[in-house]
């Protein structure tokens, strides 16, 4: 094992699969001369050359629809967004032409390519660069979609992506960009299966569900509750939004009986709400209090720094929803 | 109008035998959409229905110039470019009818019907959302140094798109191999041309992207592959994209729901007078490559073709409902 941050094991699997696969090329804003606008391609123009690694004009739905295309001739795309704010415009490409594909030819042609970059609200940039996109995409059948919160799942689980058949979207974060963790050392072949949450910290009494940037915020806020509710939380990380790992949920609270989800995208129709609804269908009888999430508050998001940390789930509204399902 | 030709036609030579290709080849989609348009309006056929007739030469002319495994990629209106990439009636009236042994399964419609096998890349319904496909296809041939062309098709309207502007502009950044072929038939749906652009000659976008472009009689297909023949030589040559502008109309509405009340009945009269089965027959018939019973048999043979496929859709069964699921997602096979 070894220690990497989030920005060099993402770069890292796009290095391995590019090596590993001559039909895998990177392309989007800024990847090649500028080192990637987030550094994450940094030193791979020196590595591949501008064949693979491929800077583009500001035109999201031309290089989005391009990598389609692309795709469809058999090569595997990997589309970088400079935020998946800017994905937006590119979504009549994402949304209407690489998920449907499959489906309108018949099963003549998929479309094995990667949407990815960095997702969700940062710091401080206003209302049209805040967005978490998950639920627009996971809304849709034909495209996976999967948010990396650790150092290791930023890697396996783009490689698994880039060799996937399918189109999946993979939702980074800027705000773990630079964050560390341990991973396996460079000659493992390590992928991380799409569809699979992962159990980031046991627990008997409280249900913590979460994913991408909001796991640190979680992790550090299950200590206190601990220390100053006497709680023993458990914390699980979905990792990928469609398919959604609802199992490993439902046996989590066949043991704590009680569910908080903890989500950095906006609550109506977000993906807490899908997780609700199968928590209730599949787990009623284990519950013994309403699910409660903690999304962000339903607002445009504000420029101003305390209106923006109010809109976010923080440590304090987790703590008011533990208190709320453990009847505290 | 008939011209008798002076003497039965001698042994075809190839170029000659090509030519009659290329007329069997308008016959078939001319024959195949009109038995479309009575199966539409007998209910058999559901969603929308746009119709190339009229517009023929295009494809036709177009499809004669390249190779069998350049890429296809063309909008909507998208029954010629599979019927004259050499996809079966049969297959085409069965998708239409929604039928497991459709084109593209009974799944796509008429407006996505895909023919891997003869890189038929596809009729595509968002107007212009498909060019930056076709910008893909170049790609990667360019990708994998193949001296593949992709041919993308479109009408008029989709030019005011971003797609469109978007694909322009990273086709002729990247020089990548594609000729865009704009199918003008003088309206985008009800819009005639002049009300949606102050534009009067619709390929000298092209130089807004330094991108080298023409334009064409789309309605003689004679015309129509000999420019595509000597675009295509040079963009295979030194990888280029090329906007080709080809003049065509279609005869139909818009779609089978239109009646087309934006344009005059005197005006469809007049262009039917240039219409380019006839125009390409009598051209043939004057220099002795075909006889007027030889035209009538093929005519007769298209339709009849056409009409036998109406009875193979008919007989077809309809897709499995517990197929449903199965093409919402690749399976591993496909690596």
């Amino acid at each position: 094992m070894r220690t990497l941050t989030y920005r060099e094991a993402v770069r890292e699997a796009l290095i391995e699969e590019m090596e590993r696969d001559e039909r895998v090329f990177l392309m989007g804003e800024e990847v090649a001369e500028y080192d990637g606008a987030y550094k994450i391609s940094q030193g791979m123009l020196d590595k591949f050359g501008p064949r693979r690694v491929i800077d583009t004009p500001i035109s999201e739905c031309g290089f989005a629809g391009l990598g389609v295309g692309a795709a469809m001739a058999g090569l595997r795309p990997v589309v970088e967004f400079m935020t998946f704010s800017f994905s937006l415009v590119a979504f009549d490409q994402i949304v209407n032409n690489a998920p449907n594909m499959l489906t309108m030819s018949g099963g003549q042609f998929h479309v094995p390519m990667v949407f990815r970059g960095p997702n969700g609200p940062v710091h401080a940039l206003g209302a049209t660069h805040s967005h978490a996109t998950e639920p627009f995409y996971a809304n849709v059948p034909g495209l996976k979609v999967c948010a990396p919160g650790t150092v290791r799942d930023a890697k396996g689980l783009l490689k698994t992506a880039i060799r996937d058949d399918n189109p999946v979207i993979v939702l980074e974060s800027e705000a773990l960009y630079n964050t560390s963790g341990e991973i396996e050392d460079a000659d493992t072949d390590l992928t991380v299966p799409l569809g699979e949450a992962a159990v980031l910290r046991e627990g008997d009494d409280v249900t913590l569900v979460t994913y991408s940037q909001t796991i640190p915020l979680v992790l550090e806020t299950a200590d206190k509750i601990k220390a100053e509710l006497g709680v023993s939380p458990e914390v699980i990380d979905l990792r990928s939004i469609r398919p959604l790992d609802a199992d490993t949920v439902c046996k989590s609270i066949a043991k704590t009986n009680r569910l908080v989800i903890v989500e950095q995208n906006r609550p109506f129709c977000g993906i807490g709400a899908q997780l609700t609804y199968a928590v209730q269908r599949d787990a009623f009888d284990e519950l013994d209090a309403p699910v409660t999430r903690v999304a962000q508050q339903d607002v445009p998001m504000p420029y101003n720094e305390k209106l923006e940390d109010a809109v976010l789930p923080s440590e304090q509204r987790i703590l008011d929803a533990v208190k709320e399902v453990c009847y505290l | 109008m008939s011209t008798r030709a002076e003497s039965p036609p001698s042994t075809p030579t190839q170029a000659a035998e090509a030519e009659l290709k290329i007329l069997r080849s308008m016959l078939e989609m001319r024959a195949f959409e009109e038995r479309a348009a009575q199966q539409y309006q007998m209910g058999k056929i559901g969603g929308f229905c746009h119709l190339y007739i009229g517009q023929e030469a295009v494809v036709a002319g177009s499809f004669a110039a390249v190779r069998d495994d350049d890429y296809v990629i063309t909008a909507y209106r998208d029954h010629a470019h599979a019927l004259g990439r050499g996809t079966s009636m049969n297959a085409c009236m069965a998708e239409l009818f929604g039928k497991a042994t459709g084109c593209s399964k009974g799944l796509g419609g008429s407006m996505h019907f895909f023919d891997k096998e003869r890189f038929m890349f596809g009729g595509h319904a968002i107007v212009a959302a498909h060019i930056p496909l076709g910008i893909g296809l170049a790609f990667a041939a360019k990708y994998r140094g193949e001296d593949r062309v992709a041919l993308c098709y479109f009408g008029d309207g989709a030019i005011h798109q971003g797609a469109y502007h978007e694909a322009f502009n990273l086709a002729s950044l990247w020089q990548l191999p594609v000729l865009f072929i704009c199918e003008n038939n003088g309206y985008a749906m009800g819009t005639a041309v002049h009300r949606s652009t102050a534009l009067e000659e619709l390929h000298h976008r092209g130089r807004g992207y330094d991108m080298s472009h023409s334009a064409v009689d789309g309605m003689d297909v004679r015309a129509v592959r000999d420019q595509v023949r000597n675009v295509v030589e040079d963009i295979r040559a030194n990888s280029h994209p090329h906007f080709l502008e080809a003049r065509t109309y279609r005869y139909r509405g818009h779609s089978m729901s239109d009646p087309a009340t934006y344009r005059t009945k005197q005006e469809v009269d007049t262009k039917k007078e240039q219409d380019p089965i006839t125009t390409f027959r009598d051209q043939l018939i004057s220099e002795g490559l075909l006889s007027d019973e030889q035209f009538t048999q093929a005519q007769k043979a298209a339709r009849q073709e056409a009409a036998e496929s109406v009875t193979f859709a008919d007989q077809s069964p309809d897709p499995p409902l517990s197929e449903l699921h199965d093409y919402t997602y690749a399976r591993p096979e496909h690596e």
